[in-house]
């Protein structure tokens, strides 16, 4: 199959991720289309690194994977305290901070 | 080599002997102010391990303060040695330049985190809780706020010394991205200062509810703007095939003529250039705090607990506008007639909008966010100049900008009522009947923001509006010298407010600071008045700065 398609799935995902993000209400779920964004740039770094013939996109898809993971730590740990404070993950919610 | 033969020898072992990998050669002592702050940080998270609670807070600010006063003199060293001129290259195997305005911006980083942690270590403007005096974090940030948990916390006298650690990992990070010459390398140091700042964000001990969004929101949003910036990397790397500045720069230029045909979809692509340099744009411009990518800066600097704002506005723009410095100098010269329009607009855009909406402010700290926008405008104008003067008024004008910005937020701790910081502006009438010297001192910063002669925020303006002028863009610093007496409008009107307004019965009090605030908030009048009449050695300094090593 011609690499490129993989490269048009990895634009599509990274557009229902951004998508995402804009439509939801769920802090984590939000949190969750941005690591379908950063998965999605992993896919297009892997078939760039197939394209061109050399490691470094996939060695930057590790550093990747990493980042998000991190990500992860400390998205959830603002999400949880923030939800056992108000017992609700929807970002609508948190509107005390308006002008 | 056929292009499939090639990619079909990346998984396949030929019958030779493996090749052996050379050692990748890392010159330690260029890169040692990085090293030496994020040495500091790790023997600050085991010192936070293994000390004693008592012991924690005096070893924690002893240590980030020796760890960032030693990576500053690491950075003077350099630049005495030649690094930032004559000797400027790339080091770590081309993923980090070492040159002047590189050193130039470490330098300051350095200082303005120095400054920083003074006012994190602040302990006497907080009412003392149960007997021991308390600074501007959380007890616990962990627990609920008014539940069980932080009750016991706070009467067992729990504070959060972690935020020193935290705040120097920060500063690792922000030292690598206005340095990163490779784009991995630049999304690396952006994630490595960013996600430290989410943590602090939450960390505030008064109003952890309005903290707590701050760091949602800071962190969904930056997260989302990080996702861009990587998405711009990948369809960069795919036009180009390598991550290096000097390699994409190549590309751009035209310069590399062996493109191998099966490539000719992705390698020199415009529209992998075009998206992927505007996708890295926007992840940059988010960090800068440029409209439209700025609808998380008052939100975030009004929820932070306040050293963390100042901390944040100043040092976070530094590093930004150093990454997007290099990136436009360096990476994307030959496409400048793409891109100057672009940030012709944005940078118009953020004066005027920053500006504007800062007219209609309540809050201290709404109105220096939005003023940060407004600036983060006047440095993009410098910006947008591409000539050498560009760069070194940009590197004074952030210079200059640091300092005043760590010393209003440092201020703004310290006018106080019974709820924590008060921070309406309301309350802040009649406050130079009351406190004369503080709000004196509050006024002399609000000067130089509003680009007054005789302070630094004038000097700066100048030398960002005539690079820009000479750089052809003489409309923009017509609508940012207008957009500059929008703001200087409200500007003055606080001062007018603090010292021709009658006082309110119940306005607030001002704590009287511990000899660390107070050295905060005297370097910074001292930096925004030398930098105000006597600016030429350090324009000096940044004019010989100016140049990016390639």
């Amino acid at each position: 199959m011609n690499p490129v398609n993989y490269l048009y799935l990895a634009a599509v995902l990274f557009t229902i991720g951004a998508a995402g993000v804009l439509i939801r209400r769920n802090a984590i779920v939000v949190f969750m289309c941005v690591e379908l964004m950063l998965n999605a740039c992993n896919l297009a770094f892997v078939t760039f690194s197939r394209l061109h013939g050399n490691l470094d996109g996939q060695i930057i898809a590790f550093f990747t994977m990493v980042v998000a993971a991190a990500e992860v730590v400390i998205g959830l740990a603002i999400i949880v305290s923030v939800f056992r404070t108000r017992h609700s993950a929807s970002v609508d919610d948190a509107s005390l901070l308006k002008l | 080599m056929s292009h499939a033969a090639f990619v079909h020898s990346l998984w396949t072992m030929s019958a030779d002997a493996p090749r052996k990998i050379p050692a990748p050669q890392i010159e330690y002592a260029q890169l040692s102010p990085t090293l030496i702050v994020l040495g500091a940080a790790c023997l600050g998270i085991l010192a936070e391990a293994f000390l004693p609670r008592r012991l924690r807070y005096p070893v924690q600010v002893l240590l980030t303060a020796v760890g960032l006063a030693a990576g500053f003199a690491a950075v003077v060293a350099l630049a005495a040695g030649g690094y930032g001129t004559g000797k400027a290259h790339v080091a770590a195997m081309g993923a980090i330049a070492v040159d002047g305005p590189a050193l130039f911006l470490q330098g300051t980083i350095l200082l303005v985190a120095l400054i920083a942690v003074f006012t994190f270590a602040e302990r006497r403007l907080d009412p003392v809780a149960h007997g021991r005096a308390v600074d501007s974090f959380a007890a616990q940030g962990a627990a609920v706020p008014g539940g069980e948990a932080e009750q016991e916390a706070v009467k067992a006298g729990f504070t959060t010394t972690e935020v020193f650690p935290i705040l120097l990992f920060a500063v690792g990070g922000m030292l690598i991205f206005p340095a990163a010459n490779d784009l991995l390398t630049l999304f690396i140091a952006l994630e490595v200062f960013s996600l430290p700042l989410y943590v602090l964000c939450a960390l505030a001990r008064r109003q952890r509810l309005l903290s707590q969004e701050a760091a949602v929101k800071y962190f969904l949003l930056g997260a989302f703007s990080s996702a861009f910036l990587l998405f711009g990397i990948a369809l960069l790397y795919g036009y180009a095939g390598t991550v290096t500045y000097a390699g994409i720069a190549d590309v751009v230029n035209g310069t590399v003529r062996t493109v191998d045909p099966a490539l000719a979809s992705t390698t020199g692509n415009d529209a992998l250039l075009l998206i992927g340099g505007a996708l890295v744009l926007v992840g940059l411009l988010f960090k800068v705090g440029a409209v439209p990518f700025h609808m998380w800066t008052p939100d975030v600097y009004q929820g932070a607990p306040t050293p963390v704002t100042g901390f944040m506005a100043a040092a976070t723009k530094v590093a930004a506008f150093g990454a997007l410095l290099r990136l436009l100098y360096v990476v994307l010269p030959g496409l400048r007639w793409d891109w100057r329009p672009v940030m012709w607009g944005v940078a118009i855009v953020t004066m005027v909008v920053g500006a504007v909406v800062a007219v209609t402010q309540t809050d201290v700290k709404r109105l220096l966010a939005y003023s940060s926008i407004a600036h983060a405008g006047f440095i993009l104008a410098g910006v947008i100049a591409v000539s050498p003067d560009g760069v070194s008024s940009v590197l004074f004008y952030l210079a200059a900008y640091s300092f005043v910005t760590l010393g209003a937020f440092a201020v703004v701790t310290l006018v106080r009522d019974a709820g924590g910081e008060a921070t309406q502006l309301a309350k802040w009438a009649g406050l130079g009947r009351r406190s004369p010297m503080v709000a004196a001192v509050f006024a002399v910063f609000l000067l130089a923001f509003a680009g007054i002669p005789l302070t630094s925020g004038f000097t700066g303006k100048f030398a960002v509006f005539k690079a820009a002028a000479q750089g052809g863009a003489v409309p923009l610093v017509v609508v940012g010298v207008l957009s500059s007496a929008v703001a200087a409008f409200f500007y003055i009107r606080v001062i007018v407010l603090m010292f021709f307004n009658e006082p309110q019965a119940e306005g607030p009090s001002v704590a009287v600071p511990s000899v660390f605030t107070s050295a905060a908030i005297a370097v910074g009048v001292a930096v925004t008045v030398v930098l105000g009449l006597a600016p030429q050695y350090f324009l000096d300094l940044a004019g010989k700065a100016g140049v990016f090593v390639r």
